[in-house]
């Protein structure tokens, strides 16, 4: 991408900058696809841009470092997100990117690690990717490996049944290697979360479960989320639930369940590519 | 069998490191064999079938083999996608050890009966369907599941199930194996079985014996990939094929052998035995089971003489 807007500088200009290529890329991958799901994309975009600049321990030379932390999409719909994220980690040329949807290309709209460097798994279906990471996570844990293993789910994949069998087993087995990233964002398919499954007290749930719960008030806010990151887990697995805003970083896309569907096209994806390339997030 | 391929899991772990066991909370009196010896190789995933396959999935990623212990439509039919979707598609090297396949749990119920799971572990690419028929075939089956890298469903039946090889297999276990059989004659009629119901077409064979028809048996201890040479062979050197399963006669043994007779231009008729497209609904052991759904040895044969009497026996 030629022209990435204003380039802000902060102390955490490198996942800033991050999350706004990954929304970039993103927005340009989604109108070239005319795919869904462009909402939970920006909700989770923060989520992703500070585990790939700062938290995981990955090598884009080597993609299959046995030592390397594993990061698993649960929330496979957002792949977007994560494909950009490797592309501009060095995974794979940036360039790639624009053949997202195409007839013969690489890019699935839900993640694929087929013949995509740096993806372990291919998810979709909600409640899978959770699991075969908390699996992962076991086999980490068992081995006396240090690597830790990271899955972003999104709130509406806890109404899961998997989630809950996943959240037992994970506690029984003490993964204090394991960290799970909700991507809150309090949208799901059809309409707001605590109107179709509520699932509050969502923390509550967590605990209950053996689980160490920390919050993120500002799911986008990266400060937020490093201190979340950061937080010892006392022994548990650790999950931390982002509290989000579907559609962040463009206006008229924030918290609008439409952009769980429509693509941006004609004007809409201008004035959506103006405001990411003016943000100051 | 179940007792015998446990203690093959152990063999082979105290060789291979990468060898874990998973169980959904099952396998009282048979796992811990295995979870003593090997507890940091051993995960009892609670009763939570779903989750444990995904997790099966993770740990075969991570360069593990995996084995899971469950029981019938407990690990199959439950988390179909599971195995679709983590296990198939990651080709993960992942094997389905599952007790109770067919009626062998009589009185417990449908519930307890994998009348389905054949069909439906048949049809997930990558993978490997096994029905040994007693400890002799589970032996080579779990030899060569263990060698296969990729997913795997191995079809038991109870703890402790009859020999009913006299001696060792001469045969891969990919292969029919011929049950008393002389495969270079010509036949009236095949029966090939699936599982322990072997033992029916062994009754069955003799009961025919005292007709004129000359019967053939053989065991398929592996469905898929199927033997597809060995079917066509049968194919031309007999008149009939009747295959008996305790399955549906939808997608299990019966179908398989109808798609590969399908693709021939001239082939033995296929009579399929099973459940007709139903499920168990009266109570009962396995035996009164067989009885009543028509696939015990007096049925089989009854089957076979009563083509031969409408059709006529006509030589090949």
């Amino acid at each position: 991408m030629e022209n990435m807007g204003k380039i802000t500088e902060r102390a955490d200009m490198q996942s800033v900058e991050l999350a706004r290529r990954i929304r970039l890329h993103a927005l340009d991958m989604v109108n070239h696809a005319h795919a869904s799901h462009i909402g939970g994309i920006l909700s989770a975009a923060d989520i992703i841009a500070v585990l790939y600049a700062e938290i995981l321990n990955v090598f884009p030379d080597n993609p299959h470092a046995p030592d390397r932390d594993r990061f698993i999409m649960s929330k496979g719909h957002c792949g977007v997100a994560v494909y950009a994220a490797l592309a501009e980690r060095g995974f794979f040329p940036v360039e790639t990117l624009k053949t997202y949807g195409d007839d013969g290309g690489n890019f699935s709209c839900h993640i694929s690690h087929k013949r995509v460097p740096g993806v372990e798994i291919s998810t979709g279906s909600l409640g899978h990717g959770v699991c075969v990471a908390c699996g992962m996570a076991l086999d980490a844990k068992m081995k006396g490996r240090g690597n830790k293993v990271y899955s972003v789910i999104g709130d509406g994949e806890c109404n899961e049944g998997t989630v809950w069998e996943m959240a037992m087993l994970s506690s029984q087995y003490a993964l204090n290697n394991f960290v799970l990233i909700i991507d809150r964002n309090s949208m799901q398919a059809t309409g707001f979360c605590n109107k179709v499954m509520n699932m509050e007290p969502l923390g509550e749930k967590w605990r209950a479960f053996g689980w160490h719960v920390t919050e993120a008030a500002d799911g986008n806010d990266h400060e937020q989320l490093r201190k979340a990151f950061k937080e010892d887990s006392l022994g548990k697995p650790k999950v931390i639930i982002a509290n989000t805003i579907k559609g962040k970083g463009v206006s008229f896309m924030e918290n609008e369940l439409l952009w769980h569907y429509r693509d941006p096209q004609g004007e809409l994806y201008q004035q959506a590519k103006n405001e990411l390339m003016e943000a100051d997030l | 069998m179940r007792d015998c391929v446990i203690s093959e899991i152990v063999k082979y772990a105290r060789k291979d490191k990468r060898i874990m066991l998973l169980t959904g909370d099952l396998g009282y009196n048979v796992t811990e064999i295995f979870a003593e010896q090997y507890p940091d190789r051993y995960i009892n995933c609670g009763i939570a079938e779903e989750n444990m396959i995904s997790v099966a999935a993770g740990l075969a990623m991570e360069g593990n083999k995996v084995f899971v212990y469950s029981l019938g439509n407990f690990p199959t039919l439950r988390c179909m996608e599971q195995l679709r979707n983590d296990v198939c598609y990651h080709q993960a090297d992942v094997k389905i050890i599952s007790v109770g396949g067919g009626f062998s749990y009589g009185s417990l119920g449908m519930s307890h009966h994998a009348t389905e799971d054949i069909g439906a572990m048949r049809i997930l690419p990558y993978m490997q369907v096994y029905t040994p028929a007693d400890p002799v075939e589970a032996e080579s089956v779990l030899n060569e599941a263990y060698e296969y890298q990729g997913p795997g469903y191995i079809r038991l039946a109870r703890g402790r199930d009859p020999y009913l090889h006299k001696e060792q297999l001469y045969k891969s276990i990919g292969l029919l194996q011929p049950f008393e059989t002389n495969e270079t004659e010509r036949f009236d009629a095949v029966i090939i079985t699936a599982g322990t119901i072997l033992e029916e077409g062994i009754k069955a064979v003799k009961l025919l014996r005292e007709t004129n028809l000359k019967v053939g048996l053989f065991s398929c201890p592996r469905i898929k990939p199927m033997d597809i040479d060995g079917i066509r062979e049968i194919a031309l050197k007999t008149r009939v094929i009747i295959t008996v399963e305790e399955h549906n006669v939808i997608g299990g043994l019966g179908g398989a052998i109808a798609e590969v007779l399908s693709s021939l231009p001239e082939h033995a008729v296929l009579l399929r035995t099973g459940l007709e497209d139903s499920y168990t609904e009266v109570v009962g052991s396995g035996d009164f089971l067989r009885r009543y759904y028509g696939i015990d040895s007096e049925h089989i044969a009854w089957r076979i003489q009563e083509y031969f009497q409408f059709m006529g026996k006509k030589e090949l």
